[in-house]
């Protein structure tokens, strides 16, 4: 038998993008924030989960994609990094999935922008594609990308 | 047989006799009768002794001989056996055991002081004999928990406290002392003397006399269970504040009634587990006396160090943070300050240096001296270097007085300099002091006196976790300003501010009391939009400044609201953010919301106010300054206030802890006295036209509604000092002539052009101690 793997997964958009459930420490609705002047665009702010201070990241834009329309709420994955806790901003949350290894491969060459540098790999689906989350580059990498937005 | 091997028989047997000691000793103090295990005891000790001075062990010998004296007193039944006396033989067997071991491994007895357990044998034997209430055996003593400080008799305790007549104890003590082998507690039950429940309450007096013991009355904790107490305390404040905005938004009292009680519990609570995470800056300290003398005998200097204030306490995390800076700067004074033996000699100085440390608490903060009467900084030299650096121009550098010239040290290419030591004085990494001080919100300054030495001078805040800060609003969101850094606040309404608010070539400044303040706007600075910029109203025209310090200088701060201060718990910021140094932390208000925390330095250096004002703020700082020095006086910073109906006084600034406002509904009495409910604390309340005058309170005009009050505080302590109405804050050059004659006043002088008395705080406070002393003594 294969080794799988379970992923927490959510749409940014209309991709179908995943992220290892042991990397996720919960997922919440939205959350008021706390703007954070002169930093990049990507930090959407800073949230108040239970007494934590958490910083919120924006995916559509660390993506380079469109804004989420005003009329819709993002919701909050918290991944758990080495500096902390990290919330990304997405648009909608999906279930835990079990992938199996066999059905991964890295992500395409012409994979281009952000997205070559922020997708792990694909797991290939029954209807659709996975793409896999590299959490601690969008995480760090995130300074220079929004320095480009600014 | 050979030496060696008379030695190892002696050692053979001597221990085995020793294994036998130690338990006989015991059984002795549960049954000092037996004459058996007495008669055992003392031939083992007899033994050792006789052979130690055989195979010339002095110590050994000197250490048995007064034990076998103190069993023989013992054996013969002049002394009762206590358990101090046991405690006493069994270090004495312990020191045996140690000296045997000793000499197996190196054939003697090692380096040892056994003067002190010869002085304590030598004490017990000497005492005389025991027979009154004393040693009597009592239910559930131990003898293994005997420690050697006096616990008073259970006879004694019951007699103190007045149960039992001290005539009553001769009887059963004397039976005890004829071998009875009843317990006192239980004869004096069983003849009725007393009550069991006094003899149970004697019992727990006693328990606790031996509980008090310093070994038992300290405990070790590891530090992350203080950390993480600490952490829990911090959200603990969190919760506090946001229930006690939620509740102040309802009416029902007995809500409100429970959430005072929570913050004044949540306040006491916060104290007593900040003071677990204190540490007496001692603890640093101790390792300067070597570093001093290293440092000395590496660079032929004599140097003594004294140190005062040992036992200031700072938390944990500060110690750890201003231990490195310490350590150069005493370093440094040693090094650089203090002149070698023979220039000393010659400039008629004790040719040992005096390096002095000093520490102690004032205002919430605590100051760091390290002085030492050494060579101080040489001014031309340091003139010279800046120059060289390109740090100043030349012109500016000879334009410069000479604390502007001091201040260069602090600057950071000044210490970069590849031969440091021929800069005489500080100057070494000066800059890596200043930075790692100001990084826990403290701040440094030196002053100098060519020939006569250097003196280094830090304020540093006794924690870090929960700071108090003043809430602002900017762009539709709070920022917190971290009080140390608050100078003042000023509001200008619409009319004044477009009057008041001047341009010098673009750059927005305003006059403070004849001196020009930079302005610095912070939704400008944040590249954020302030609100209601657009509307007309009145309120959006008013500005408010906070004016600020940073590195020295100031500069106003434009804000859209100020909110209030708080109490806030800092939370530190993630990579990301830290990036942007604008931002100190983070903290959740009382709302649950997040709030920024201002860096008020690095704010000031993105608006440059610290690298372009501070040429001209130091120019102007220096005038001031020669002329005050050429009048002869000094520069002060006073409160000038109304008391009574005209009268004006004013108060040294450095003595004004805050000033407030209470409603005259706020004002409650206790014990006669006019107090206020303020911080969670009682603050009394002094006002001075009442001490002063000898007016009473009643007949002060009712016609305000609010009382302007100065809170002075000390050692923890608040009060309140009550005036009429508070005129103005001013910095100004005056000598004031000293006057005894009148309580709570110690001299006047003139200020702005007026006669003005100075008032003495803690005088006036005494002096109100005095008259509700003599007010209570009369009702």
């Amino acid at each position: 038998m294969a080794k799988t793997q379970q992923f927490c997964t959510f749409f940014l958009k209309d991709q179908f993008f995943g992220v290892p459930v042991q990397q996720v420490q919960e997922v919440i609705r939205y959350q008021e924030m706390t703007r954070v002047p002169l930093v990049p665009q990507v930090i959407r702010g800073l949230i108040n989960l239970r007494g934590q201070i958490v910083m919120a990241l924006d995916l559509r834009r660390r993506f380079g994609m469109e804004e989420l329309p005003d009329s819709q709420l993002p919701m909050n994955v918290v991944v758990r990094t080495d500096d902390g806790a990290v919330s990304f901003l997405v648009d909608e949350i999906g279930d835990v999935l079990e992938a199996d290894e066999g059905n991964f491969e890295l992500p395409p060459e012409t994979l281009k922008g952000q997205a070559r540098e922020l997708v792990k790999g694909v797991y290939k689906l029954h209807d659709r594609l996975l793409l896999v989350l590299d959490t601690e580059r969008a995480v760090n990498s995130g300074e220079e990308a929004g320095r480009k937005v600014n | 047989m050979s030496d060696a091997e008379i030695v190892k028989e002696f050692l053979v047997e001597s221990y085995e006799n020793l294994d036998r000691l130690d338990q006989d000793l015991i059984a002795l103090e549960k049954d000092p009768g037996n004459r058996d295990t007495m008669a055992s005891i003392f031939r083992t000790i007899h033994t050792i002794k006789g052979t130690s001075g055989f195979l010339a062990f002095n110590q050994l010998e000197a250490v048995t001989h007064v034990g076998e004296s103190l069993l023989a007193r013992l054996r013969d039944g002049l002394l009762r056996l206590t358990p101090e006396i046991t405690t006493a033989l069994l270090s004495m067997v312990d020191a045996v055991r140690q000296m045997l071991a000793s000499i197996e491994v190196a054939g003697s007895e090692g380096q040892r002081n056994d003067q002190e357990l010869i002085a304590t044998l030598t004490r017990l034997l000497e005492t005389k004999e025991v027979n009154s209430a004393a040693s009597p055996r009592v239910n559930g003593e131990s003898p293994h928990n005997a420690i050697p400080q006096p616990v008073p008799n259970l006879g004694d305790i019951l007699a103190s406290e007045g149960k039992v007549k001290a005539v009553d104890l001769v009887e059963p003590v004397g039976q005890q002392n004829a071998s009875d082998p009843r317990y006192l507690a239980e004869m004096l039950v069983e003849k009725g003397t007393v009550p069991p429940q006094d003899v149970v309450h004697a019992l727990s007096v006693q328990q606790q006399a031996r509980g008090q013991s310093a070994s038992d009355s300290t405990i070790r904790v590891d530090v992350a269970q203080l950390d993480r107490l600490m952490n829990g305390m911090s959200e603990l404040v969190l919760v506090r504040n946001q229930i006690v905005q939620y509740t102040n938004s309802t009416d029902d009292s007995e809500l409100l009634g429970t959430s005072q009680r929570l913050n004044l519990l949540t306040t006491e609570l916060q104290e007593g587990v900040m003071k677990t995470r204190m540490q007496p800056i001692g603890n640093i300290w101790s390792k300067f006396p070597r570093t001093v003398r290293d440092v000395a005998l590496g660079c032929g200097k004599q140097v003594r160090i004294e140190m005062e204030g040992k036992e200031t306490e700072l938390d944990k995390t500060i110690i750890e943070a201003i231990k490195d800076p310490l350590t150069h700067l005493v370093r440094n004074a040693v090094d650089h300050g203090i002149e070698s033996p023979d220039v000393r000699r010659a400039g008629g100085k004790n040719p040992e240096g005096l390096l002095l440390l000093r520490a102690f608490h004032e205002g919430g903060q605590v100051n760091i001296e390290i002085t030492d009467d050494g060579a101080g900084l040489d001014f031309e030299k340091i003139r010279n270097k800046a120059t060289q650096k390109a740090l100043v121009s030349a012109d500016q550098a000879a334009r410069m007085t000479e604390r502007e010239i001091t201040n260069l040290i602090f600057l950071p290419g000044f210490s970069t300099a590849e031969k440091v030591t021929n800069v005489s004085g500080l100057g070494v990494g000066m800059d890596v002091v200043r930075t790692n001080i100001e990084k826990i919100g403290g701040i440094v300054d030196v002053q100098s006196k060519p020939g006569q030495g250097s003196t280094v001078r830090m304020k540093i805040p006794l924690t870090l976790a929960i700071i108090p800060a003043l809430i602002v609003a900017s762009g539709g969101d709070r920022y917190a300003i971290p009080q140390v850094s608050l100078l003042e606040l000023v509001r200008l309404e619409a009319e004044q501010a477009r009057k008041g608010i001047e341009q010098v070539n673009g750059a927005p400044v305003y006059r403070l009391r004849e001196r020009l303040l930079p302005l610095v706007y912070l939704n400008r600075e944040l590249k954020i939009d302030a609100l209601g910029q657009d509307a007309e109203t009145s309120e959006a025209q008013n500005v408010n400044i906070v004016v600020l310090r940073a590195d020295d200088r100031q500069f106003g701060l434009v804000v859209d609201g100020i909110n209030d201060t708080e109490e806030i718990v800092v939370k530190p910021l993630s990579k990301q953010l830290k990036s942007v140094n604008t931002y100190a932390g983070a903290t959740i208000m009382g709302d649950g919301k997040v709030a920024l925390i201002l860096d008020v330095m690095g704010l000031a250096q993105r608006a440059s106010v610290v690298s372009e004002v501070r040429d001209r703020a130091l120019s102007e700082e220096g005038y001031e300054e020669s002329q005050g020095a050429a009048n002869g006086s000094q520069r002060n910073s006073v409160l000038l206030f109304q008391y009574g109906e005209n009268g004006r006084m004013a108060v040294d600034l450095a003595l004004v802890a805050r000033l407030e406002e209470f409603s005259r509904n706020a004002v409650e009495i206790a014990g006669g006295q006019e107090v206020v409910q303020y911080r969670g604390q009682i603050m009394p309340l002094v006002r001075v036209s009442e001490v002063l005058e000898g007016r009473d309170r009643h007949a002060v005009p009712a016609g305000q509604e609010s009382l302007q009050v100065v809170v002075y505080s000390d050692k923890g302590r608040s009060v309140g000092v009550v005036v009429e109405r508070i005129l103005d804050i001013v910095e100004e050059s005056f000598v004031m002539q000293r006057q005894t004659g009148r309580t709570g006043i110690l001299g006047s002088a003139v200020i702005q052009k007026r006669v003005t008395d100075i008032l003495d705080v803690p005088g006036l406070i005494a002096a109100a101690d005095e008259s509700q002393l003599l007010a209570g003594a009369q009702a």
